[in-house]
């Protein structure tokens, strides 16, 4: 079971980490500040194995790969979400961060709330009721299950 | 079935006769583009390859362009890496010649081009006709190794153009109303294709204006067809196109959109979203504490002939910072020539580098908690020019210039 951080729709990648935290030398000196615009404590809060739950459009903007990068750097599990913006979708797979588009479960959770997701059969399972998954495109589960575009790059040259 | 242009340049890097949308394919990739807001890690990545390679080194392209000149010793630390990295390998790098699409459109888009670039604005490549796209550095690093990537063929958003801008009207305008039109997701994973009469009304420096906001709508890519304009374009900058496509008459289209330029007016897209937008006017009288005319979007020699011809003789309002930024090292000598920079300097405006400055609110001119911008940069998200208790209004040139006079939003024709 993790944790539900629920954000709202057209969540911008420039809330998920600011621009003045960009060219800091390391994904783990920017991950302090994710969310900082949006909940500044986000960061202490959220633990390994939660969830951040969205509604339409997440991750919309800049194509900054940094912020899939800090939400998998503090142990989102992953993101759940109405509908995501392209860019950050097609990142989040590259790195191995869980993207699911889950339809219903947004209308239904509130912040705080306990979430089970059973990845390979698609399904979300809190407060008693189950929420079925949309399945990701065949070529990015096959990323995904790599563990990443950078993983099946190595393996390709073996 | 006849194609879109972008079917046909997915087609053309395939290496195959059709795609359809919603296709996915291997492409080969023509050219990519990365700044320093990502590149040091992109780096780090590469040197973690077990076989760490580039394909291709004469695809690449490099530019230090947001944080330019560096403003800490960690900024300074990731271009240094960059820049270390570019001179080792053989890498085209750029340092301080403009804002990386604009350094780009200057001197290597060309028409029929599939172009990875790991910046969003990357779509504003459209305006000669090639397929940009915004990416990150995974998929610009295995793009660098291999060449290739794999893309899924967009559905089409199709735009005619019809009749001309009025007077004191802007691209600016007409993206920002298609985009309140459409949505900040309207066009999501689709391409937006810009054709019809009303295109030849539209300079280089509107296209360019026009397809590099497409992101702002969700779009995957822009393209317009290239015509006598953009032929004379790169002719002037002398290079040629990989492939000329048209879109065919029976393409097939995900939405067709008839746009009369003829009623378009100034607009401003209100704090936090660019697809929050309103007739200009209806902002009239909002207090601003900055006013920001620069970016890939509007800092070209006619967005500062156009700021130049508003603010000649008068002067910044004594509680404003305007910042005149030039896209790109040409645009600014370009501007010294026509005496535009002495009637900013005159005027009172801060005229600083060619960069990306406050549009991404990382550098330069960043603004503090309850301050308001007026900018002709590429968003206005919550705390996109500083803190993350300010407000952004995005308006076109002469709507920002002309409130830099007033201290308050205002038209140019309300001045």
């Amino acid at each position: 079971m993790g944790t539900i951080f629920r954000f709202h729709t057209d969540v911008d990648t420039d809330q998920i980490i600011a621009s003045q935290y960009l060219l800091y030398p390391t994904i783990d000196e920017m991950k302090e500040h994710t969310f900082e615009s949006l909940d500044p404590e986000f960061a202490g809060k959220v633990k390994p194995g939660d969830y951040v739950v969205a509604a339409e459009n997440f991750g919309c903007g800049s194509s900054r790969e940094q912020a899939p990068a800090v939400l998998k750097a503090l142990g989102v599990k992953a993101v759940l979400a109405k509908s995501f913006a392209r860019i950050f979708y097609r990142n989040a797979i590259n790195i191995g961060l869980p993207v699911i588009v889950c339809r219903d479960l947004y209308d239904h959770v509130k912040d705080g709330d306990e979430m089970e997701l059973l990845l390979e059969e698609g399904l979300v399972r809190t407060g008693g009721n189950e929420y079925t998954c949309t399945k990701l495109p065949a070529q990015m589960q096959k990323i995904l299950d790599q563990g990443g575009l950078i993983a099946s790059l190595d393996r390709e040259v073996e | 079935m006849g194609m879109t242009i972008a079917e046909k340049i997915v087609a053309r890097a395939a290496k195959v006769s059709e795609t359809r949308a919603g296709e996915i394919h291997t492409v080969e990739l023509d050219r990519l583009m990365s700044n320093d807001g990502t590149t040091h890690l992109t780096i780090d990545m590469y040197n973690k390859l077990k076989h760490p390679r580039i394909q291709d080194v004469s695809k690449l392209v490099w530019i230090v362009d947001h944080n330019i000149p560096s403003d800490s010793p960690k900024t300074a630390a990731s271009q240094k890496k960059m820049r270390d990295f570019a001179r080792a390998n053989g890498i085209t790098f750029y340092e301080g010649e403009g804002v990386c699409h604009q350094v780009m459109m200057e001197n290597h888009v060309c028409p029929g081009e599939l172009i990875f670039g790991a910046d969003s604005h990357t779509c504003a490549y459209g305006a000669l006709g090639a397929f940009g796209t915004g990416v990150g550095c995974t998929d610009y690093l295995y793009a660098m190794v291999t060449g290739t990537s794999w893309v899924m063929v967009p559905e089409t958003l199709r735009f005619n153009l019809h009749g001309q801008l009025p007077e004191g009207v802007y691209a600016r305008d007409l993206i920002l109303t298609i985009i309140g039109k459409i949505g900040a997701n309207g066009a999501n994973y689709k391409a937006m294709e810009f054709g019809g009469e009303g295109l030849a009304t539209l300079s280089m420096s509107d296209r360019i204006s026009v397809c590099n906001l497409c992101v702002e709508a969700g779009a995957k890519t822009a393209l317009m067809e290239v015509d006598e304009t953009a032929m004379e374009f790169l002719r002037a900058h002398d290079r040629e196109p990989k492939a000329l496509f048209t879109a065919d008459e029976d393409a097939e289209y995900a939405e067709v959109y008839d746009i009369d330029l003829t009623t378009v007016v100034p607009i401003v897209a209100k704090p936090h979203f660019v697809d929050n937008v309103v007739p200009a006017t209806e902002c009239a009288g909002t207090r601003i504490d900055e006013a920001f005319l620069g970016s890939c979007n509007n800092g070209r020699i006619e967005d500062l002939r156009v700021g130049a011809s508003i603010i000649k003789g008068k002067k910044v309002h004594p509680l404003v910072r305007f910042l005149v930024v030039p896209a790109s090292r040409s645009v600014m000598l370009q501007a010294m020539e026509e005496g535009l920079i002495d009637i900013f300097m005159e005027a009172g405006a801060i005229v600083m580098n060619p960069n990306c400055s406050v549009c991404w609110g990382s550098c330069q001119g960043v603004i503090g908690e309850g301050e308001t911008l007026i900018s002709t940069g590429t968003r206005n998200f919550k705390g996109r020019a500083g803190h993350r208790n300010s407000f952004v209004y995005l308006a076109d040139a002469a709507t920002v210039t002309a409130s830099a006079i007033k201290g308050e939003i205002t038209t140019a024709d309300n001045l």
